[in-house]
C-alpha cells in the first residue's frame, strides 16, 4: 500500500483508499474490542492485571471508546464512503492518492491521539477527550481530506441525479467537521462552566447523531438495493429520513443532561425533540426493511444481507429506547446507569458495526475481485459479534435497572456493586467474545486477499458465494 | 456547479442546520451565562485556579499552577486570633481563574461588588496574592483579594495557616487519573439528595473547567463526600488498596501515586508490599501491611485533599 504514496494518480488502482482504509479499520477495530475486554475483566476483578500501572483503568477507558469510533467506525466509513461515493456516482474516487495520504496521516493521528489519552493528557471532556492541537488535527488532517474527496466525487459524478447515500455521506460530513469546529469551542475559547458541560455534550450528541447513525444508515442504502437487486422502496421516504435528521437529530442535545441544573425550557425542548427522533428511526426502518419484499431468503444466505439487516433490527430497539429513555418519566430511573451503557452499545457496536461490518465485508471483496475465502469463518464472526453483543446488552440492561432501584430504595453503593458482580463478568465475555470473533474476521479477511477464488467481471461475489 | 438542481436542497440544510444551531447554542449560551456566580463557584474558582484539564501551564497535567487553599484561625498580618477562615493563595505566576480575568464569568452583581469592595481589579498574575470569598450586607458572594483590602500577603499567609489543602492539584489528578469516569460529581436532581447531597445549582459551575460530571455512575457520588467522611486516614487507605477498607470495592489501586518515598523519606516498594498484603489476604498474616503516608508534595496527598475538600 505504501508504494502507491509517490505513485503518480493514474498508476493507483481504483480502490486502493477504500482497501487501505478498510484493513485499517479491522485492525483498529481488534485493538478497541481488545481494550474494551480488558477494562471489562477489571470491572469484575479489579486485582486482576494488578501491577500493570501503565495499563489503569482511568486511562484506558477512553483510549477505548476512542480507539473503536475514531478507529473501526469512523474509518469502516471513509473505507465504505471511498468505494461507494464513485459507484453511486459512476465515477471514480476524485484522488486515490489523496485517500492513501489520508489513511496513512489518519492511522498516525489516531495513535497519537490514543497515546496522549493514555498518557492521560486530556482535556477531561467525555468524547471530546482529545487536546485542541489534537482536535485540530483531527479536523483539518484526518476529516477534511476525507470530505474534499467525497464531496469532489459526488460533485464531478457521471449521472444525473444524486443517489440517498451520497447526499447522505455528502451532508453528513459536512455537519461532522461543522460538528467538530464548534463542538470544541469550549477548548478553543477557554469556556467555562455549565457553558463547557453543555457544549460537551452538544459534541457527543451530534456526533452520534449527525455522523454515526446516519452514515451507517447511508451504507445500508446502497448495500441492501445492491445485493438483493431491488430498488430502493422509497426515495421519499429516504428524504423524509435525511431532513428529519437534520432537523430533529440535531437539536436535543441537552437531553444527556437531563439531571444537571441546565435551564428548564432547554431540557423540555430537548427532550421534546428527542422523541421526534422517532421520526427518522421509523422512516429509515421501514424503508430498509420494505426493500427487503420477496428476498428475506437472502438474511439466511447472504453474510452481507444477515449483517445489514440485523443492524437495522437492532436499530428499532436502539431508537425506541433513544426516544423514550430521555424523557423525564424515564431518565430519572436509567440517567447514569449501566442502562446507557448498553444503549450505547446498542447504538455502536449493535446498528452502526453491524452495517459496516457488510460494508466492509462487501467492499473487499468487490475491490479484490475476490471471493470470501471462508463463508463458514464469516459466519462464525456474525454469531460471535451477536452473541457477544446480546450478553453485553442484556447484562448491561439489568445492571443498569440494579442501579436504577437502588437509587430509589437508597441502597449503599456498594451492595449495588455486589450485586452487579455477576453481570461485569457476563459483560467481560460478551465484550471477549466480540474481541475473539473480529480475529477470525482478520484472519478470513487476510486469506481472501491471498487465496480467494476470483470474481469473475460482471459477477457479484454474492452470486457465486456457495459456487465451489 | 454540479449540485446546481440541489440548489434549493443546499439552500434548506444550511438554513435547517443554522437554525439548529441557534436554538441549541446561541439561545441557551446567551441564557446560561447569565446566570450569576453562587458563593459555591466563586470558591471552587479560586480553588482551582485556572485550568484542570489540559492547559499551556500544565501540558501533562501535573497539578503545575495551582493555588493553595489554607484555613486560618489568625490574622496572618496582625497575628490577632479570629473565626475560621478560608483563604486562597496563589503564589507569583500562578494563573487566575476564569472570572478573575474576564468579564461576564461571575454575573453582574457578583463582578461589581468583587470589583468594587473586594478590591480585584489590584490582582496581578505576576504579583500574586491571596484571595477570599466574602459576602456583602445583602447577601451577594463576592471575592476579595485580601492581599490588598487586608495586607495579607502570600507568605504570611501560608506561614499563619493551620492546613494546606491542594486541592487544585488534586482535581487535576482526578481529571488524568480518570476517576470521573466511574465517581460522578453530580447529585441528581431527582431521588439523590438522601444518598448524596444537594444537586448543584446553576450558578455553582461559573468559571470551572472542565465540570467533569461525569456520565456513567459505577461508584459513589463525590460532590459532597467531603462532609460524609473526612478522614484523611480512611482515604490514604482506600487510595492505596480499596480493598483495605471495603472488602468488595472495585476500584483501581492508586499506590503508584505515592511516588518514590512516603512522608518520612522511606522508599516505597509496592511489590513487597503487595507480597505482604497477598499473605494477609490469604489468611497468613492477621495485619494488613502499613500504608505509607504520603509525601506533601506527592501527586496522592493532591488527591486526598481534592477528595476531602468536596464539603
Amino acid at each position: 500500500m505504501l508504494k502507491y504514496l509517490f505513485a503518480k494518480e493514474d498508476d493507483i488502482p481504483q480502490g486502493t483508499a477504500a482497501i487501505f482504509f478498510g484493513v485499517s479499520s479491522i485492525a483498529w477495530f481488534i485493538i478497541g474490542t481488545g481494550l474494551g475486554s480488558f477494562n471489562a475483566a477489571k470491572l469484575a476483578f479489579p486485582d486482576m492485571f494488578h501491577g500493570l500501572y501503565a495499563l489503569q483503568f482511568g486511562h484506558m477507558r477512553q483510549v477505548h471508546v476512542h480507539a473503536v469510533i475514531f478507529g473501526w467506525i469512523a474509518m469502516a466509513f471513509a473505507a465504505s464512503m471511498m468505494y461507494i461515493t464513485p459507484a453511486l456516482g459512476n465515477t471514480k474516487l476524485w484522488s486515490e492518492k489523496l485517500g492513501v495520504w489520508n489513511c496513512l496521516l489518519y492511522n498516525v493521528g489516531l495513535c497519537l491521539a490514543l497515546a496522549l489519552l493514555w498518557a492521560g493528557v486530556t482535556s477531561g471532556r467525555e468524547y471530546s477527550d482529545h487536546i485542541w492541537p489534537i482536535d485540530l488535527y483531527i479536523a483539518l488532517i484526518m476529516v477534511l481530506p476525507w470530505c474534499l474527496n467525497v464531496w469532489m466525487t459526488v460533485i464531478n459524478r457521471r449521472t444525473q441525479g444524486i443517489y440517498t447515500t451520497n447526499w447522505f455521506f455528502a451532508g453528513c460530513m459536512f455537519m461532522t467537521v461543522i460538528v467538530f469546529l464548534v463542538g470544541n469551542m469550549p477548548e478553543w475559547l477557554h469556556l467555562t462552566g455549565l457553558n463547557e458541560a453543555y457544549m460537551t455534550w452538544w459534541f457527543a450528541h451530534n456526533i452520534l447523531g449527525l455522523l454515526i447513525t446516519p452514515v451507517a444508515a447511508a451504507i445500508t442504502y446502497y448495500i441492501v438495493p445492491k445485493i438483493t437487486g431491488n430498488p430502493l422502496y422509497s426515495h421519499r421516504v429516504g428524504h423524509l429520513h435525511f431532513w428529519s435528521i437534520v432537523v430533529f437529530y440535531s437539536t436535543p442535545a441537552a437531553h444527556h443532561l437531563m439531571s444537571s441544573p441546565l435551564p428548564e425550557w432547554l431540557k423540555s425542548f430537548a427532550s421534546v425533540e428527542g422523541v421526534l427522533i422517532l421520526v427518522p428511526a421509523i422512516a429509515y426502518v421501514c424503508n430498509i426493511l420494505l426493500t427487503m419484499q420477496g428476498r428475506w431468503s437472502m438474511f439466511v444466505e447472504n453474510i452481507e444481507i444477515k449483517f445489514t439487516i440485523t443492524g437495522v433490527l437492532l436499530a428499532i430497539p436502539l431508537n425506541m429506547q433513544g426516544g423514550f429513555q430521555q424523557t423525564r418519566a424515564i431518565n430519572w430511573y436509567i440517567h447514569g446507569t449501566g442502562w446507557i451503557v448498553a444503549h450505547a452499545h446498542l447504538a455502536l457496536l449493535g446498528f452502526s458495526t453491524f452495517a459496516e461490518a457488510a460494508s466492509v465485508y462487501y467492499g473487499m471483496q468487490v475491490l479484490l475481485r475476490r471471493k470470501l475465502w471462508s463463508a463458514s469463518l464469516a459466519n462464525f464472526h456474525f454469531w460471535m459479534l451477536l452473541i457477544g453483543f446480546s450478553l453485553y446488552w442484556t447484562s448491561m440492561t439489568i445492571s443498569g435497572l440494579i442501579q436504577g432501584a437502588a437509587k430509589i430504595y437508597e441502597v449503599p453503593y456498594v451492595d449495588v456493586v455486589i450485586a452487579e458482580h455477576p453481570y461485569m463478568i457476563v459483560r467481560w465475555l460478551g465484550g471477549t467474545m466480540v474481541f475473539f470473533g473480529n480475529i477470525v474476521w482478520l484472519y478470513n479477511m487476510v486469506m481472501t486477499a491471498r487465496a480467494g477464488d476470483p470474481v469473475p467481471v460482471g459477477r457479484q461475489p454474492a452470486e457465486i458465494a456457495y459456487t465451489r | 456547479m454540479a449540485f446546481r438542481e440541489y440548489r434549493i436542497g443546499c439552500v434548506m440544510f444550511g438554513v435547517a442546520l443554522s437554525l439548529s444551531m441557534f436554538i441549541t447554542i446561541v439561545l441557551p449560551g446567551l441564557d446560561i451565562s447569565s446566570m450569576s456566580s453562587t458563593k459555591i463557584a466563586l470558591e471552587k474558582q479560586l480553588t482551582y485556579g485556572w485550568e484542570t484539564g489540559f492547559n499551556y501551564f500544565d501540558p501533562f497535567l501535573q497539578g503545575k499552577d495551582k493555588p493553595i487553599k489554607v484555613t486560618l484561625t489568625k490574622n496572618p498580618k496582625t497575628g490577632a486570633p479570629m473565626d475560621k477562615r478560608n483563604a486562597y493563595v496563589f503564589p507569583a505566576g500562578t494563573h487566575f481563574p476564569n472570572g478573575l480575568t474576564h468579564d461576564g464569568i461571575l454575573g453582574d452583581d457578583v463582578q461589581k461588588a468583587s470589583q468594587e469592595i473586594g478590591k480585584i481589579d489590584q490582582a496581578s498574575e505576576e504579583q500574586g496574592g491571596v484571595f477570599v470569598v466574602s459576602t456583602t450586607s445583602d447577601d451577594t458572594p463576592y471575592i476579595e483579594f485580601a492581599s490588598a483590602t487586608k495586607g495579607w500577603t502570600v507568605d504570611a499567609t501560608l506561614k499563619a495557616a493551620d492546613a494546606q489543602y491542594l486541592a487544585g492539584s488534586g482535581k487535576t489528578m482526578f481529571v488524568r487519573e480518570g476517576c470521573w469516569w466511574c465517581h460522578t460529581l453530580l447529585p441528581e436532581q431527582t431521588q439523590d439528595w438522601q444518598s448524596f447531597g444537594r444537586p448543584p445549582l446553576v450558578g455553582d459551575f461559573n468559571g470551572e473547567s472542565p465540570t467533569t460530571f461525569g456520565s456513567d455512575r459505577k461508584a459513589p457520588d463525590l460532590l459532597h463526600v467531603g462532609s460524609r467522611n473526612s478522614s484523611r486516614e480512611w482515604m490514604t487507605m482506600h487510595f492505596f488498596n480499596p480493598r483495605l477498607v471495603q472488602p468488595h470495592s472495585i476500584m483501581p489501586r492508586y499506590d503508584y501515586l505515592w511516588g518514590d518515598v512516603d512522608v518520612n523519606g522511606q522508599p516505597i516498594d509496592l511489590k513487597a508490599w503487595d507480597e505482604a498484603y497477598l499473605s494477609y489476604a490469604a489468611g497468613e498474616s492477621i495485619y494488613a501491611p502499613d500504608v505509607p503516608i504520603p509525601a506533601a508534595d506527592s501527586e496522592a496527598r493532591m488527591l486526598i485533599d481534592f477528595i476531602i475538600n468536596l464539603k
